[in-house]
This record gives structure tokens, sequence and C-alpha cells, in this order.
């Protein structure tokens, strides 16, 4: 099957994630093309044609001009599915793409089933099986999903691209994240506060957890933007990404954001009240407890051991 | 201004799922909803922003069965000014291009400077349907913004990008924004202001798709197979702390 993989280029670089784009097309077994507005200093390792738009002139984030260079590429390729990454890069661009080709679009797609793609609903909770029955299909992947046994290699034939479209929008900048303070990345221990903990008092209890191990606490996204615990702390895709001895999840669903960001640490206990919690896909131990009972009288074992 | 708000009453995340009798969607029944969390910073900023103008109409529209009028009425309890029900009993059908059509048909020729929603929708969420509209309607979209502001027809606005960090992004009006979770702190409607509500415009439309045809189709929904064989731990507290410790011990080297 024809397909086009959309790679992605900020702040002058290469995303490496377009590694993944690949490794989907290998599993596919498709016949693959490359677009990517970005920099011939710095081309992805692939064997194939890299339709090449420069960054400099056409914008890191300039969606109407990308539309339009993708668009003059499909027209000539006629790929049967166009992929890209489900990143903040791909999310605004494919249904720009979709409707302008009166293709279906699917979004996050985690695996392949029978030829047909699978997403994640309902918080990770459900997956669906989508049929597209449209001639083309644009699909966006989750990041993380389909991975390379091996680090990509190959040069690819570099096809220069125009485009004379103007942009609606105008990027201006970035703006760093905010790294001061604890650095997660580099804790042994973490015990995180997710929703469960059910109001901010109750951070506490996953504080002195944490104190009684020797490690850090954080939390995930939603009590970090209920402002309950800094947003330094936060573990997931935008926050920290933590590979500690032993990660404890406190109240934590495990939405995909959040997985993404902790599981490879080396041992992970889950304490949740839904044994059916998507957490635990990835937990080493689920404790299936109400964490305002059972943080205490585990954080006072531990103590007096 | 005039302003439109988009948003979906979804199930609560922490309920119970159950798989409805034709295998494609979860079972309606027995569960409880609420506003799409991601549409609530959608509204939040809606009201922000009339308060910094003062002139400024705000409509907040649903698409859905009856049960969704709930949560236009929290939405025009926390301050939009009229309220739009497409009164569609097949909603969870349609996909993505179709909600986006029957929003789009809506909007068009209303002169809309600002249309708000959320980034996704929590139980599809296709982050799809924000960015269709703007296409549909030939305007500007930016999605997944967690920094707002607005002076004279410029919007500055930051979109949140993997890893934390921000693009800063500059638009003028008639545009989409589609809101991320963080942008704001939502209110919580006081009691005046859901008897205000209650008095407030609702207007029910018949949902229009145009000619749209199927572009899609759900063969199956379910629930994720386990995978791995995680140990599962459940009785007394007392004991399952104990057992923990014990596990911690032998399993790794933190408790050394």
């Amino acid at each position: 099957m024809k397909t086009l993989l959309v790679a992605e280029f900020r702040e002058g670089k290469l995303r490496a994630e377009y590694s993944q784009l690949i490794a989907f097309a290998q599993q596919q077994q498709a016949e693959a093309a490359m677009f990517l507005v970005g920099s011939a200093g710095e081309v992805p390792k692939f064997n194939g044609t890299l339709y090449l738009a420069d960054a400099a002139k056409y914008g890191e984030y300039n969606p109407t001009v990308h539309k339009q260079l993708l668009l003059d590429v499909i027209a000539k390729e006629q790929p049967a599915q166009i992929v890209f990454l489900h990143s903040s890069y791909g999310w605004d661009l494919a249904p720009r793409v979709a409707v302008a080709l009166q293709a279906a679009q699917v979004s996050e797609v985690v695996s392949v089933d029978n030829g047909l793609p699978v997403v994640p609903v309902c918080n990770a909770k459900l997956r669906r099986t989508i049929k597209a029955i449209t001639a083309q299909t644009v699909l966006t992947i989750q990041a993380g999903a389909f991975g390379m046994e091996a680090e990509p290699e190959g040069t690819p034939t570099v096809v220069e691209i125009d485009t004379g479209a103007a942009g609606k929008v105008q990027c201006t900048g970035y703006e760093a994240a905010k790294i001061e303070g604890v650095d997660l990345t580099k804790a042994e221990i973490i015990v995180s506060a997710g929703r469960g903990v059910g109001k901010p008092e109750n951070v506490a209890m996953v504080q002195a957890l944490a104190k009684a191990l020797g490690g850090e606490y954080g939390a995930s996204r939603p009590v970090v933007d209920a402002g309950w615990v800094e947003h330094n702390r936060q573990v997931g895709t935008t926050g920290s990404t933590v590979t500690p001895k032993l990660y404890v999840a406190c109240g934590i669903s495990g939405a995909i954001q959040h997985l993404a960001g902790m599981k490879k640490s080396d041992f992970i206990v889950a304490i949740n009240t839904d044994r059916d919690a998507p957490i635990g896909e990835v937990a080493n131990v689920l404790v299936v407890a109400d964490l305002k009972q059972f943080l205490p009288v585990l954080t006072e074992k531990l103590g007096a051991r | 201004m005039n302003i439109l708000i988009c948003i979906k009453q979804v199930p609560d995340m922490e309920s119970k799922f159950k798989i409805n009798g034709e295998g494609t969607w979860y079972d309606r029944a027995d569960l409880a909803w609420r506003m799409n969390e991601y549409d609530e910073y959608a509204v939040e900023q809606a009201v922000r922003l009339k308060e910094q103008v003062k002139d400024a109409d705000l409509t907040v529209l649903c698409i859905g069965p009856d049960q969704v009028t709930e949560a236009i009425k929290k939405a025009l309890a926390m301050g939009c000014d009229r309220g739009v029900h497409i009164t569609d009993p097949y909603s969870a059908k349609r996909e993505p291009i179709a909600i986006a059509t029957m929003i789009a048909g809506f909007a068009k020729g209303k002169n809309f400077d600002v249309i708000f929603t959320g980034m996704q929708s929590q139980d599809r969420g296709s982050a799809q349907v924000g960015v269709m509209v703007a296409e549909l309607l030939g305007i500007p979209a930016v999605t997944t913004i967690v920094g707002f502001a607005y002076d004279n027809g410029t919007i500055q606005v930051k979109r949140e990008l993997e890893g934390g960090s921000k693009a800063l992004v500059t638009a003028t009006t008639p545009v989409v924004l589609t809101c991320q979770l963080g942008l704001n702190t939502p209110r919580y409607p006081t009691l005046p202001n859901i008897m205000k509500a209650k008095k407030k415009e609702l207007l029910p439309l018949a949902p229009d798709v145009g000619g749209l045809g199927p572009r899609q189709e759900t063969t199956a929904c379910a629930f994720p197979e386990k995978k791995g064989g995680g140990l599962v731990l459940e009785g007394e507290i007392p004991e399952l702390a104990d057992k923990l410790i014990q596990l911690l011990k032998e399993k790794t080297t933190v408790l050394a």
C-alpha cells in the first residue's frame, strides 16, 4: 500500500519520532515516501523519497502552508494512506488534510488488527476498530505505539518542494519548559498522586509515603492542572519522562499521556480502587484499595520497619 | 464581539463502562454525565474574554440527545448568553467530519469572531472536530492552547508542545481555538447564575449534515486485552500493606 509519512521538525531540529512512522510502514509492509518541512542539513535516515520543504522559508508551525505543500505531494504520489504522529504537529495538521481530501481520518492508532486501525477511547478504557471507506485514509499514530527494533538507517532521495501559499497565523517563537526546582528524571523512587487523591489535602499522604521510601513525589496532569502540585513534578508526555527503580501510582487511572512518561520504570506499583484501570496494564503490582485508607497504613508500616 | 463555544456532553470517565448491544460503542445506560472537561476551559476562556471586552455575545452549541441540555445549562450558568441545541439522538454514531459539518453549517454567515472548543472529547478523543470546523469555514485554527490574550482583534496564544515547551502564535479574528487542559481555572456556576441561566434562550435545531456520506465505520468496540502478568492484590488494608512491603523487599532494591 502506498503510504506517505509526515515527519516533524521543531526548534531547528528533526524530531526523532519519525522512526515510529517508518516502523508503522514496515509493519504494514507499505511502500513509503516521506514528507518534511525541515532542513536539508538534517534529513531522516530512510531509504526512499523524501519530499522536503525548507522550514526557514515556510516556518515550523504554519498549518495552512504545510497543508498546501502536503496536498501537492499527495496529488503527485497518490498515497492510499497519509500517516502522521498523534502529536501537537500531527493532530493539528491531519484534519486539515483529511477535509481537503474528503478522506476518512482515524486518530491515535495504537495497533492494526486484520488491516483495520484500532484506537483508544474513553481514557483508554475501551478500544474501537475502524474501517475507512474512502479511497484515501489519514491516520495519526499514538506516540510510542509503533517502535523499531533497530535504529533507522538509509539515505533518502531528496525532492525539494515549494508553494506560493500564504500562512494565516504566525508562530513567533518558543517558550522553554520550566525546569527549576526538583528534577524527577534523576529520582530513584517516585510516588505520584492522581485524580483519585480527591482533594488537595490528600496530596500530603502521597508526600508522606514518598518521604518514608526516601523518594520524591510527583503527580499526573489533572492534579497539576488543579494547582495541587507544582508543574515541575508532572509525569507524562507534557511533563517529565521518568525511569526510577520504583514508581508508585496513587489514584492514577493511567491515561496514555501519563503511561508514556513512566512505563519504563523498573518496578511499578499502582494503588487504585478500580481493578480495570488502564494503569494495571503497566503495573507489576496493582493494589486494589482506597488510597486514603491504604497510604497511611503503608507509610506507618514502612516507618516502623 | 460574537463568540461561539462548541461543547460536548460525555460520561464521567470514572464510570464503569459497558459495551452496547451492537458492539460499536459504550452503553449509555447507568452513566453519570458531565460537560467534556476540555470544553469547560473553552467556556471559561470565552466568559473571561467577554469580561475583558464587555461588549460580547456568547453562544454555546451542543449536539446530542435531549439530556445534553444539562451541559448547555451549565455553560449558560458559567456566563454564556444563549444556547443552541442541535437535537440529534444519533450524535454518538456521527464521525468527526459530520459533527464539524453541523457546527460549520450553523456558524456560516453568523460572523463569529472567535470559536472556542476543547482540543478533544474525553470519550472519542479524535481531536479532529475543531480543526475541521475551521477548514470548512475557511478560517484559521490554532490547536491545543494553554495561554490566551486578546487585544483589539489580535490574539496571542501559547500552544502546548511535547516535553512541556510552548509555541507562541499570533492570529487575527476570525479564528477557531481548541483548548487544552490547564488553560485557565474553570469557574463553578453560582446559585444565582444557575437561576439566571434558566431564563436564557435555548434554541433547538434539527441536525443537518447536508449531503455528507459516511467515510468510516466502527467495526468493533471492546475492552482492551489485559496484557502483562501484573499481580493484583485485594483484601484487608493492613495485610495488603504487609504483602506489598514483602514484594518490594523481594523484587526491588529500594528497601535495602
